[in-house]
Order: C-alpha cells, then sequence, then structure tokens
C-alpha cells in the first residue's frame, strides 16, 4: 500500500476551553491520503473533545482545522459530503428500522446514490435479514454495524471512528477489527481511529497520534516509533537464579525488569531473544515459554506515565 | 438537501408514537363533546335561549353543526398548545437526548437547514392538527347535526350570524388560531435549542402558556401594559372574527404582534443553534 503527501486532516494547535477546563490545550496532528491513522490517549485525554472539533460538533477556543485543505465550517458541503463517521456510540432513531435509519442518513449525503445502495452496505456489514427490525431489540454490536454501514453508505473518502469497539464482546470487537481492514485493504481509505485498545490499533493503523491532558505527545508511523524501543520479554524457566547469574555474564544483567518465582522479565532487542535462548538451553536451564508484551502498550503506558 | 432533511423529519414525527397523542386526545375529546351535544344540547342550549325567552322566539336547526363547531373550538384552543408542544418541543432537545443529533450535523446540511427543516416540519404537524381538528369540529358536526345560523352569546349580546356567512369566518378563526399555535412550536422549538433532554423544553412550554394565561386572565390594572406583549393574549384573537362588526384593527395587532415575536424567537433560536456545542 502507498501513502500520499496529502493532508485530509491538519490539525493546529487546537485548544478548548470550556470555562475554566482545559479539554484541549495544544492538539496538534495530520492524517494523510491512505492513512490510517491511530487515535490514542487515556480515558479524558481529550480524543472525543478533538474529534467533535474537527467534525464542527464543538467551536474550538483557538487552533486551526483543516479538512481536504479547506474550512470545515465555511466549506461544510464540500466537506461533510466526503466524510463517514461515527462519534463515540452509533445512535439512531429506536422506533425506525434499520433500513429506515438508513435511508433517513442516505438522504442527507449529498450525494446520488444507487437504488440497491442501502441492501449492498447491509449486506456488507452484515445486517442482512435483520434490516426491517425496529433498533429497540438490536444489540450493541448490532449498532455499531450498522452505525459503520451508516458511515460508508455515500463511500466517503475519509471515515473518523471514535471508540469504535466501546461496549462490544470479543467476536464484536473482532467483526469490527476485520471490518475497518476491509476498508482499509480492499478500499483504501483514509481512515481515523480513536480507540483504547492498543491490540487494534496496532494491527491496523499504519502512523498514530498519542494525547494526553490535551496535548499531542507524539505523532509518527507506528512502524518507526516503535522500532525505537526494545522489546519485554518474558523467559519462563526452571532455574531462575542460575539463569539470573549467565545472564550477569553475558553482560545483560542491568537488562533485568523484574524477577519472579519462575519469569525473568528483559528489556532486549528482538535479536537477542535467539542468543539468550541458546544460553539457557546451552546450560540445562529449561526454557517453558517465551513471550514477548505488547510493543505499544508499553510505549504508551511509558509515554502516558512520563 | 433542505426539502430531504424536512421529508426526513417528517418521516421521523409520523414514527413517533408521542405525535399521535394529540391527534388521539383531540379526537376523542370532540367525539365526547358531539356525543354529550348529542343526548343533551338542547338542555345546554335552553341556558342561552332562556335569557331571551321573553323578547325573542327562536325557530329552526339552532343545535346545528356551526354551533357545535364553535364551542369545541372554545374549549379546544387553550388545551391543543399543549399538544403542539409535546412533539414540537422535543424536535431539536429529543436528537440531543438521543444522540442522533451528532449524526445529524456531520452530514452536508448546514446547521440553519437542518433547523429550518425541523421547524418547517413542526409547522406541517401543527397544520394537520388544526385540520383534523376543522374536520371534526365542522365536518363531523354538521354531518351529525345538520347546518344552520349561528348563535353566540357574548358579553354585548346575543350574535346571530348567517349561515351563508359563517364559513368565511371559521376559516379565518382557523388561520389566526394557527399563527398563534406556530407561536406555541416556535417557543417549544427555541426552547428545545437550550436544552439537552426532550422533557424540559415541554414542560416549560406548558408552564409559560400557563403562566401567560393566568397573567391575562387576572383583573389587575398593573398588568393591563403587560398583557398585549403576551403571546396567549392574541391566541384567543380567532374569537374576534365571530364579530359584528369585525374588529379588524385589533387582529391586525394580535397577527402583526404573534409574527413579531415569532421572528423574535427564530432569530433567538437559530443563533443558539448555530453556535450549540454538541456534547451530547
Amino acid at each position: 500500500m502507498t501513502f500520499s503527501s496529502e493532508k485530509i486532516i491538519e490539525v493546529k494547535h487546537l485548544v478548548k476551553h470550556y470555562g475554566k477546563f482545559k479539554a484541549l490545550e495544544d492538539v496538534s496532528f495530520e492524517v494523510y491520503k491512505g492513512d490510517v491513522l491511530g487515535f490514542l490517549g487515556p480515558n479524558g485525554a481529550g480524543k472525543s473533545t478533538t474529534i467533535r472539533a474537527i467534525l464542527s460538533l464543538i467551536k474550538p477556543t483557538s487552533g486551526e482545522i483543516k479538512l481536504f485543505g479547506k474550512d470545515p465550517v465555511k466549506d461544510h458541503k464540500y466537506i461533510f459530503s466526503r466524510i463517514g463517521c461515527i462519534v463515540e456510540k452509533p445512535d439512531f432513531y429506536l422506533y425506525l428500522s434499520a433500513q429506515k435509519n438508513l435511508e433517513i442518513f442516505a438522504r442527507l449525503t449529498g450525494v446520488e446514490l444507487k437504488k440497491n445502495r442501502i441492501s449492498e452496505i447491509i449486506d456488507f456489514v452484515g445486517l442482512k435479514g435483520r434490516e426491517k427490525d425496529k433498533l429497540k431489540g438490536f444489540s450493541n454490536g448490532m449498532k455499531q454495524r450498522l452505525g459503520i454501514a451508516q458511515t460508508l453508505i455515500h463511500d466517503p473518502e475519509l471515515i473518523i471512528l471514535d471508540e469504535p469497539t466501546t461496549g462490544l464482546d470479543p467476536q464484536g470487537i473482532l467483526d469490527i477489527r476485520n471490518l475497518i481492514l476491509q476498508l482499509k485493504n480492499e478500499y483504501n481509505k483514509t481512515i481515523l481511529l480513536s480507540s483504547h485498545l492498543l491490540s487494534e490499533i496496532e494491527l491496523i493503523a499504519n502512523r498514530m497520534v498519542i494525547i494526553n491532558k490535551g496535548k499531542t505527545l507524539v505523532q509518527g508511523s507506528v512502524a518507526d516509533l516503535l522500532n525505537e524501543q526494545e522489546l519485554i520479554v518474558s523467559f519462563t524457566l526452571n532455574d531462575i537464579e542460575k539463569a539470573r547469574s549467565l545472564l550477569a555474564t553475558f553482560g545483560i544483567e542491568k537488562q533485568f525488569i523484574t524477577i519472579n518465582q519462575n519469569n525473568l522479565l528483559l528489556q532486549i532487542s528482538n535479536d537477542k531473544i535467539p542468543a539468550v535462548n541458546k544460553l539457557f538451553c546451552d546450560n540445562a536451564i529449561k526454557v517453558f515459554s517465551i513471550e514477548t508484551k505488547r510493543k505499544l502498550e508499553d510505549y504508551f503506558l511509558k509515554l502516558i506515565n512520563n | 438537501m433542505f426539502w430531504k432533511s424536512t421529508y426526513n423529519e417528517l418521516i421521523k414525527i409520523i414514527a413517533k408514537p408521542r405525535s399521535y397523542i394529540g391527534l388521539g386526545a383531540i379526537t376523542l375529546i370532540i367525539a365526547i363533546i358531539l356525543f354529550a351535544m348529542r343526548l343533551d344540547g338542547m338542555t345546554y342550549l335552553s341556558f342561552i335561549t332562556q335569557l331571551f325567552d321573553q323578547s325573542l322566539s327562536f325557530q329552526g336547526n339552532i343545535l346545528n353543526g356551526n354551533l357545535v363547531a364553535f364551542i369545541i373550538l372554545q374549549m379546544l384552543i387553550v388545551h391543543i398548545p399543549l399538544l403542539i408542544a409535546l412533539v414540537t418541543g422535543d424536535l431539536i432537545s429529543g436528537e440531543g437526548a438521543m444522540g442522533t443529533i451528532r449524526l445529524l450535523l456531520t452530514k452536508p446540511i448546514s446547521r440553519t437547514g437542518i433547523f429550518f427543516s425541523k421547524y418547517l416540519a413542526g409547522c406541517i404537524y401543527t397544520f394537520v392538527i388544526l385540520v383534523w381538528i376543522g374536520f371534526l369540529a365542522l365536518g363531523v358536526s354538521k354531518f351529525v347535526f345538520g347546518t344552520g345560523d349561528l348563535m353566540i352569546l357574548k358579553s354585548e349580546g346575543l350574535v346571530i350570524m348567517q349561515e351563508q356567512d359563517i364559513f368565511w369566518r371559521f376559516l379565518s378563526a382557523f388561520g389566526i388560531a394557527y399563527l398563534g399555535l406556530i407561536m406555541i412550536a416556535t417557543l417549544s422549538i427555541t426552547l428545545s435549542c437550550f436544552s439537552e433532554n426532550s422533557i424540559g423544553p415541554i414542560v416549560l412550554t406548558m408552564a409559560i402558556i400557563i403562566l401567560f394565561t393566568i397573567i391575562g386572565a387576572l383583573d389587575v390594572s398593573v398588568l393591563d401594559n403587560v398583557r398585549p406583549f403576551l403571546f396567549t393574549t392574541h391566541m384567543s384573537t380567532w374569537n374576534s372574527f365571530f364579530e359584528n362588526p369585525l374588529p379588524t384593527e385589533q387582529i391586525i395587532r394580535s397577527a402583526v404582534s404573534l409574527l413579531l415575536q415569532i421572528a423574535g424567537l427564530l432569530g433567538i433560536a437559530l443563533y443558539k443553534f448555530n453556535r450549540k456545542d454538541i456534547l451530547s
């Protein structure tokens, strides 16, 4: 997949205050055409506020937002006909059926749709057979799917998904993740994906932005940002003390992170894992398992805690 | 896009069960009035006629559809605003409460466009309610009681209007009553722009109507200067169309006053809605 240098979203020094409360202090980032940008931050970091500001749902106190190179307030019609979004949970008219809900939002897309577009999109998100049902009986997962259907109905260039897996069970999370991957891989959409689930971002995004307390901490390509870090590797062994003294002679004792009864946690680069494993095996230390902790999780926590 | 949005708003109103509360209540009340008048209408009429028994003789179909329609309007006109507010007060804040406002405002239609499409849908709903009242009050009443001259007891005496002189009066009365109801719809939509829940604007609209009606009814000279500015004062102007001669100046003043208040409220609502941070 190739990524363009065309900026689809440009956020510069975004600030939003509610009275004395500073929801955003200085958020800046860019989303390029073809990007799947993971938008990360702990609860209350300002992710949803940023997304609401991008979508003109709230008025920023200061700062600049450009979508497709234009001002979203002045060029509302042009910009929003090219965007599909879910902001927080996808809420619909519960007294209407899934199909009627989609028809309502389809009429407002500003795009002439094919006659069978609604049934096509219902099929795509896996809601075929339930389209005539009222939403009162829909599960959270089904509403999320309908939310994605609503997002995609006019085939937008930019998709903004704010916490699309909130409240879903593991199967629901997997389904939504697969849908997003499909959008990325098959339809080459530009996606801004805000999520708590770091594993989700690690699997889907090619670039990421991390914000905390209303400020951008870091942005860049996922690969570049994570390669700066060494891995956290957990070895489950039968003789921890022996392993420890061996590693001391090997010269990496400073990289011990924690030691407990059977586990040794090391911070080492990926290429050192076979050598350490060989060292244990050659010295009759039984290695029961080697696990690498998720890189993004560690990177994220370090960044936030610092 | 504006017309598509208005069409959407009408679909939502049609699909909401609460939209039928008004129609149902009106149908029930009118059915009860018609039933009661059919059973004991002459006794009701005798209260009026006995006052003039010694000086006038009444002939023909006195208890007719025109009189029943007038009675129905007098009874209902106080309550219809409450039924209107039930739907219009929910048009914007209801979207906030449901969370659908987020989706709506991220579509390629301006906030002003969304506001006016909701407003127009509210006006159409109000019109439908009024047409339904007209159909039941005039159409069904005439079917049940037949037609005839209209006899109304006013403070200045008994007013009798000939049958052929009545229909245009009813039409005009409905016209000015519609303006009054649009005022209620505008008020509730304006309040709806300031709220995140649907109950608040409905209750507040009802409270304002009750408060203004009480102030209007209080016979205290201190309030004489306030009364002309209360929209509730002008909402009863429909009654003026059943006077001879027609108080044209008063009717025009009421219509202008209602129009100005509607325009003022629309300005406030639009200003608020366009600048509102969507936090729901």
